[in-house]
């Protein structure tokens, strides 16, 4: 067996050795940052990276290991940022104009957690504008493209981060899942994505896009390195209102290959004539091989489903444009020079220009299901629509121990084929937006290609149980070689 | 103000496709209570591609939620007491440091009377 090159290991496996003394962190930055250099102008995964912190700390890591003091779990590992993440001292964009040149005063509480156990930010990620999207395609700066097929999408909104991941520009990544954004990009690009159960991850430095259905979530290359990042990242914090009180665990440790018992529901919903034969073949051989290692699997129905998607984009647009009303250009964020103006139009001037199309569209839409008059129809409505679904999975997840499906209803599509038809894009959303509206936790496992184009697995959880999620991957990842595979690419 | 081309855009009721549920007055309302300018050419092409997101949207009214309460958020959340204490707050200089335009130790706005 070859053994990897060094920006292709694991964070477990580059943790181990850097304990052992048989790599430094500052080779291993090196070479992070070299492939970053080779292969980057054709992914466009990253849109700022920041080689010379990342070099700096690597050597203070080094000389602390010389110094024989104790390092943290994260030691050296290098991790790709979503740029809607604040970090302290390196410009956080949201792939937007609006904040192209925004600086954040303070980090979000997820980077000084990884900081605490000296990961390394390696550089922000590519994403669509303010996470509104599926493709990375809406990006102020530049479409990601997929690592696997240079010609097709990586999803998104996480794209930059995902595809960071399978070109092996990162170690470990975060992005941030709203209706799917940590999911979707997993599925394009064959890494592992987990949305945490909503309440378990500090929001607090993510640039708000619809609060109540988004969460920070790990992206990695090994089950394990997702539990790893997971259990760095998530825990209490008294900066976010919505954070819960849920004891951390470092979930890995007791990873077994067993899943005799374990009980999948499989929503017929899931399987509808919406979603592609070939995804459906290759979700269906990885539920024969779940049942193989002992899983026991029946097909459900959750009817309200049907209403899912629907729900899902009324509240998040509604969100959506009180959140992003903060933009006016004032306190920080693009501003027009026209001081003699009318102030209204000063403001309207900078949306205009600071915003993409997608994220006008959203605002604007999201305004007017929150007005008077149309309130009770869309947003009220929606409300309600949640509250159905919630308590289909909530029987749903009685009876069974998880639910699966497909991640996304179709492989990894053409660069520029949907970007034009915003309803069509919504679409793809079908599947992942649910684990949103609910709050439950979901993983997206690698589990077949289609030709090139990767395929990726679903599996959603009870509230708070995001260890039996990945263990269901461990053990699917331990029998199979999906998350194993590398693009070709050169 | 650009003037409204008259004559092509009645109110609901005229129930083509292209306005059966938002016409491109009511879109230019909308953007302005959001202080979003739309330039001509975009005002044409939201109207359309709202009344068909609308058209999805909808769907929801085939559902009888009447009895079902809304769901606002997915935690049971109730309002969290702290003690009024003085905590760590960032330095003048961090906070404006991202501000386009400022004077002295303000944020400059544009002028509002």
């Amino acid at each position: 067996m070859s053994t990897p090159r060094i920006h292709e290991m694991c964070a477990v496996e580059f943790a181990d050795k850097i304990r052992r003394g048989e790599i430094t962190a500052e080779d291993y930055i090196w070479s992070i940052i070299n492939r970053a250099k080779s292969v980057d102008g054709k992914i466009n995964a990253f849109i700022t990276m920041a080689s010379e912190e990342a070099l700096e700390k690597a050597r203070d890591i080094d000389r602390k290991i010389a110094r024989g003091e104790k390092i943290g779990r994260l030691a050296g590992v290098a991790v790709a940022v979503k740029d809607n993440i604040c970090t302290f001292g390196i410009r956080t964009t949201c792939a937007s104009h609006m904040l192209e040149n925004f600086i954040p005063p303070y980090d979000a509480t997820v980077i000084r957690r990884l900081k605490k156990e000296d990961a390394i930010i390696i550089g922000k990620t590519n994403m669509d504008e303010f996470a509104m999207g599926t493709t990375t395609e809406t990006s102020y700066f530049g479409p990601t493209r997929n690592p696997w097929n240079l010609s097709k999408v990586p999803g998104g909104s996480s794209g930059g981060s995902a595809a960071a991941l399978a070109a092996d520009e990162a170690t470990l990544a975060l992005g941030s899942d709203t209706g799917g954004s940590v999911r979707c990009p997993a599925s394009y690009c064959s890494v592992i994505g987990l949305k945490p159960t909503y309440g378990s991850v500090s929001r607090y430095g993510l640039i708000a896009y619809a609060n109540s259905l988004e969460q920070i979530g790990p992206l990695a290359k090994s089950t394990v390195d997702c539990a790893l990042l997971l259990s760095v990242i998530g825990g209490y914090d008294s900066y976010d209102s919505t954070s819960v009180n849920m004891p951390i665990e470092d979930y890995f440790r007791s990873f077994t290959s067993d899943l005799r018992g374990l009980k999948i529901g499989l929503p017929k919903e899931f399987f509808d004539e919406g979603v592609e034969e070939s995804v459906k073949k290759h979700v269906w051989s990885a539920i024969h091989k779940l049942e193989d290692l002992g899983a026991l699997y029946e097909e459900i129905s959750l009817p309200s489903l049907e209403y899912a998607l629907a729900a899902y984009y009324i509240i998040a647009m509604s969100e959506a444009s009180s959140n992003l009303a903060r933009y006016d250009g004032l306190r920080y964020g693009y501003r027009i020079d026209h001081d003699d103006a009318d102030y209204s139009r000063v403001y309207a001037k900078n949306r205009r220009v600071g915003f993409g199309a997608e994220v006008r569209r959203r605002i604007i839409l999201g305004t007017y299901a929150l007005s008077a008059g149309y309130y009770e129809q869309y947003y009220l409505k929606a409300l309600k629509i949640r509250m159905l679904i919630r308590r289909e999975f909530e029987s749903a997840l009685k009876k069974f121990d998880a639910l699966a499906g497909p991640t996304m209803p179709l492989p990894p599509f053409d660069i520029g084929e949907k970007i034009n038809d915003p309803l069509t894009l919504y679409m793809c959303d079908i599947l992942t937006v649910p684990a949103n509206l609910t709050g439950y936790p979901a993983i997206s496992i690698p589990c077949g290609f289609e030709g090139d184009l990767p395929v990726g697995m679903q599996i959603i959880g009870k509230p708070f149980d995001e260890k039996n999620l990945l263990e269901i991957s461990f053990a699917f990842e331990n029998n199979t070689d999906f998350a194993k595979r590398k693009p070709g690419l050169q | 103000m650009p003037a409204r081309p008259s004559g092509n855009n009645k109110v609901k009721g005229a129930e083509t496709m292209r306005e059966k549920w938002i016409t491109k007055e009511e879109i230019e309302h909308i953007a302005q209570l959001a202080h979003i300018e739309l330039t001509e050419e975009e005002k044409e092409v939201f109207t359309e591609q709202f009344n068909r997101i609308l058209e999805f949207f909808r769907k929801i009214d085939e559902v009888d939620a009447g009895s079902i309460p809304p769901m606002y958020h997915v935690l049971d959340i109730v309002n969290v007491y702290r003690e009024d204490e003085v905590g760590e707050t960032l330095p003048k200089e961090g906070v404006l440091e991202n501000a386009p335009k400022k004077e002295e130790r303000f944020f400059k706005s544009p002028r509002i009377v």
